[in-house]
Order: C-alpha cells, then structure tokens, then sequence
C-alpha cells in the first residue's frame, strides 16, 4: 500500500456499470512524510474521504476486492486513513497539512 | 521478495474492515549496499518486526491473501520475515 493525499472528488456519469455507485477521487502520492511525489491518479474511494485527508491505497489487483464485484474494471483503491506515522527518527506525522480543496 | 527496513509504524483506525487487527509497518526497499531504492511502502506485520529491523517483504496479493486466511483483503505487501544477515558477493568480487 502507498500513502497519497485526497485531492478532490471526480463525476464521470457516464461509466461501465460495474463502477457504478463507487465514489471515485483524485489522489497524489506522497511519501511516508506527507510530502508530495506527483503522478496523481483515480481511485475508487469506498469510505468516503474528503479533500486533503490522507489516506493509503492499493493497486492492481487488489484494488477491486473492497468492492462487490471483485473482478470490476479498477486498478486502485483507498483502503484507509492515515492517523499518524511514527518515523525512526522519531518525527510523527500526522495528516495535518491538507492540501485545500480545488477545481480544476 | 525485497529486502526492506522497518522506518516507522501506521496509525489508522479508520480503514477497509478486511485490514482490521493488522500492525501496519512503513518499510523502506533497500538495494545493494543496504542504500534505499525506490518509495516507501506500507505493509503488514506478521513476524512482530520493529523499527530499524531489516526485513523480507513479500510484495504479492495472493500471498497476502494466503498469509493472512482472508481472500478479499485488499492487501500486496507483508512483512515476512526479520534478516539476521545476507552473505553476498561484495565489490570486486561480484
């Protein structure tokens, strides 16, 4: 699983029906820090998070078994919040610095 | 399987019930010479690794599934094993 940062919700009316009534958000990497790496992308969001919430997500194959179908057309999946991270360092991170919320 | 160490522990409450009960570590894929190679990833424990320990790390959802009894957990890395030492073919040798 890998750590990434809600950027915001996505509407796509018109889809396969198998991703019906999934949510669906704009996410973007981050490293175990909370900073951002790039590469956003689309994941099914089955719990409802909001902009700026840090989260964890798989990909692959593993992305559709949170959903009924688990051979439905998805490649990545958030699957939880992160609450904090205790680093070796000894520097916890918590998923304080949101990322506002934008429209693009 | 990777090689990895152990950098830090997740804290979620608020996750897929299928990952429910499951220590989730922050582990870091080390190349040649222990330097880290490529992003964190988060994994489950299942070997009561801790921080600083170098670790296999199975990178594969259906020995996720196998590892953990569970067949829909959403789930491609689990810690595996703790590495007490790697003998290798070091510098010129290699």
């Amino acid at each position: 699983m890998h750590f990434a940062r809600v950027l915001g919700p996505l509407v796509a009316t018109a889809k396969i029906p198998s991703l019906r009534g999934y949510r669906l958000s704009w996410i973007e990497p981050t490293d175990a820090r909370g900073r951002p790496l790039g590469g956003p992308l689309v994941a099914v969001d089955t719990r409802q998070y909001g902009p700026g919430e840090w989260v964890y997500f798989v990909t692959s194959r593993e992305a559709s078994l949170p959903l009924r179908d688990p051979f439905c057309a998805v490649d990545a999946a958030i699957v939880g919040k992160v609450d904090h991270v205790d680093l070796e360092d000894g520097i916890s991170t918590s998923g304080a610095p949101g990322a506002a919320a934008r429209t693009r | 399987m990777i090689l990895a160490r152990v950098t830090g522990s997740l804290t979620s409450a608020d996750k897929d019930l299928e990952l429910v009960g499951y220590k989730l570590l922050v582990v870091q894929p080390l190349g040649l010479d222990d330097a880290a190679d490529g992003e964190e990833l988060i994994a489950v424990d299942r070997v009561d690794a801790g921080v600083g320990d170098k670790v296999l790390v199975v990178k594969e959802g259906n020995a996720a599934r196998q590892i953990t009894g569970r067949d829909r957990v959403p789930l491609q890395a689990v810690v595996v094993g703790v590495v007490d030492h790697v003998d290798w073919l070091a510098g010129e040798e290699r």
